[in-house]
């Protein structure tokens, strides 16, 4: 019950938090796609321009709104925001809401699998290399993630499409799905497959961020008074490892995942331009390019939203889980 | 037979000097020690002197690059690193200094458990919770929600639990409210009243005194002497060594006399008596060796002069 009153006032505040960030995200967004030098017009037609006449690319502008000064634009916007209408984007030509929960989807398998993996490997690298402090395996964990910490992703897709879809050819060199099979004959083996590539790159990014602070995080553990008290008292071995290692380290690893959803998005638009994946940050890429004002405004808000969300979570579990935040029942 | 018996132990700690070359920094230099059981065994030294070194030489939790030399035993048999492993915890029993030795995402019930090698876990968690009078509800609690005096209490009561005969007792945390603290170590003397050994580690003599029954004194890694608790009386004729004796005379008690300087690190391998730059009956004598243990009195001392 004490968790939970302590809880609500917390959560109040993060809602109010979260309006606050959105609300600067957007109008900043926005200042920033008014700044750019993209025409949406001009790159909504595309090739096109030169058949094109001055009057029909009027009537484009006037139909998108974008003859309206700035501040106007963004009133409608807000306007049918709060009345739950995101609009509608140019490049899809359908609502933004649609393309945000179609990507999304895509895009979830992706960054999910990704997440869990990476949590996973990291997690267990961490504590091998953490157990085995010194040895030539900690050394070779070590090396290994300062590596992948400092390798560009995007090189790094290349370099994986280049040994596996190119050399190798044991896996599709990008896509969602195989090109030139209908949606409904997609089979999940097939999704799979083509998720292989862009799941590992981005698993990659994140594992050694987590594999580096659960190492840290064990080793300090393994040197504490506590664990020293427990030796004394005749544990050893795993089940020392188990009983007072992994009780103290998993909640900041937990948490640590949770609050690296950013980095997993933006992992995410580099993997899924690589890959050509269709997912979420192929769509941010191509609406920044394209000047697709609400669908980029859309897809801002929602990632914040997400982001947020892992933070918050993260934040959540300490406040839940560990019982030096709990309320002192004395 | 004594219960423990420390016979001529060194430690040194390896260090690698550059590429395949090592170094051994010495810390203790030939310590003798001995624990009956029912007796409280008070070792007394300033921090650095290498107290707790011992004791974590004893139970074999040093780290993995300390080299020990000299005999250990525990009643008649010989503390091997297998052996060690096998007595911590079950026959020899660490009570910490501080709540900072318990897990802290753990209940302390749970911990006391753990503790508890033979019989029924929590029939003797419990058994030795009321003998402390800790209520029931504090098993649930985290070490965080402890006071003070509760925490070494149920530090005591994991020793208790365990059903060891050897307690080494780290002195609870300076700055322990004095009837917490005067508590804390009338548990030790309880503990040794019914036929434990107990080595008391101290920097304190004031507060060790008070319970215990053999004081040894420790001094840049070895110990230099060991005393009956009756030896310190009066003036401190009845001491052995110079270095006890100063520190007698320092309690305020006794005339505040201070002790000039400051003792040498830990590291050297003694060529001579370590204490001889700061001892006021020092001769050409002190300075060829580290002085060889002598018996006196019923004590031992590691002076060539005392008498
Ligand atoms: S051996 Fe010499 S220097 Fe050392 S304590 Fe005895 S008298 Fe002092």
């Amino acid at each position: 019950m004490a968790v939970i009153r302590q809880l609500v006032p917390w959560a109040l505040a993060q809602c109010v938090k979260l309006l606050l960030l959105l609300a600067a995200v957007s109008v900043a967004s926005f200042g920033l796609m008014e700044l750019s030098p993209i025409d949406p017009v001009q790159a909504y037609i595309g090739a096109d321009m030169m058949r094109v006449s001055a009057e029909q690319r009027e009537a484009i502008a006037a139909y998108w709104g974008l003859d309206q000064p700035p501040i106007e634009q963004f009133g409608r916007w807000l306007t049918s925001l709060l009345q739950g209408d995101m609009g509608t984007s140019m490049i899809y030509r359908t609502p933004v809401t649609e393309v945000l929960a179609e990507k999304f989807t895509a895009s979830m398998w992706l960054m999910g699998t990704a997440w869990l993996l990476s949590g996973l490997l990291g997690f267990g690298a961490g504590v091998l290399a953490a157990m085995k402090e010194g040895s030539w395996l900690d050394r070779v964990i070590q090396w290994v993630c300062y590596t992948l910490a400092s390798t560009p992703s995007f090189w790094l897709a290349i370099m994986l499409l280049l040994a596996f879809s190119v050399w190798l050819g044991w896996l599709p060199v990008g896509l969602g799905t195989p090109a030139g099979v209908l949606r409904e004959e997609v089979s999940i083996a097939d999704r799979l497959h083509h998720m292989i590539l862009p799941v590992l790159t981005l698993s990659v990014v994140g594992i050694s961020a987590i594999a580096l602070h659960t190492r840290e995080k064990l080793i300090e553990v393994l040197h504490s008074d506590y664990v020293l008290y427990a030796r004394a008292q005749g544990e050893r071995g795993l089940l020392l490892v188990w009983r007072h290692g992994l009780r103290n380290i998993a909640l900041p690893a937990v948490s640590l995942q949770f609050a690296s959803f950013s980095e997993l998005f933006g992992g995410a638009v580099l993997a899924e331009q690589v890959f050509a994946y269709p997912g979420l940050g192929q769509a941010t890429v191509e609406a920044g390019l394209r000047g697709d004002v609400p669908l980029l405004l859309g897809i801002v808000l929602f990632s914040t939203v997400f982001v947020f969300c892992g933070n918050m979570t993260a934040d959540m579990l300490y406040r839940i889980l560990d019982p030096r935040t709990r309320e002192v029942k004395a | 037979m004594a219960l423990l018996e420390v016979n001529d132990l060194s430690i040194s700690f390896e260090q690698s000097a550059g590429w395949l070359r090592q170094r051994y920094i010495p810390v203790l230099h030939q310590l003798q020690l001995t624990v009956d059981a029912g007796e409280v065994v008070a070792v007394l030294g300033a921090s650095g002197a290498g107290k707790s070194l011992l004791a974590h030489a004893i139970l074999g939790i040093l780290p993995s690059h300390a080299r020990i030399t000299g005999e250990m035993t525990y009643r008649g048999e010989r503390l091997t690193p297998q052996r060690q492993a096998a007595l911590r915890g079950m026959d020899i029993a660490l009570v910490p200094q501080s709540v900072a030795y318990l897990d802290p995402l753990m209940p302390v019930g749970e911990q006391v458990r753990h503790a508890v090698k033979q019989g029924n876990k929590r029939e003797r968690q419990r058994e030795s919770f009321r003998l402390y009078r800790l209520g029931e509800e504090v098993e649930r609690r985290y070490p965080f929600q402890l006071s003070g005096g509760m925490a070494r209490r149920v530090l005591v009561a994991a020793a208790t639990a365990s059903g060891a005969r050897l307690i080494i007792a780290d002195e609870p945390t300076p700055g322990l409210d004095p009837d917490v603290m005067r508590e804390a170590l009338g548990r030790f003397r309880e503990l040794a009243d019914v036929g434990c050994g107990v080595l008391l580690i101290s920097h304190d003599i004031a507060s060790a005194l008070t319970v215990a029954d053999r004081i040894a004194v420790m001094y840049a890694g070895t110990v230099v002497e060991i005393a009956r608790a009756a030896d310190f009386a009066g003036d401190g004729t009845a001491l052995r060594h110079p270095y006890t004796r100063a520190l007698w005379q320092a309690l305020p008690q006794n005339g505040f006399v201070p002790l000039p300087g400051e003792p040498p690190q830990l590291g050297e391998r003694p060529h001579a008596c370590a204490f001889a730059s700061r001892c006021s009956a020092a001769t050409d004598a002190c300075l060829h060796e580290q002085p060889p243990v002598r018996e006196l009195r019923r004590g031992l001392v590691r002076c060539v002069h005392a008498s």
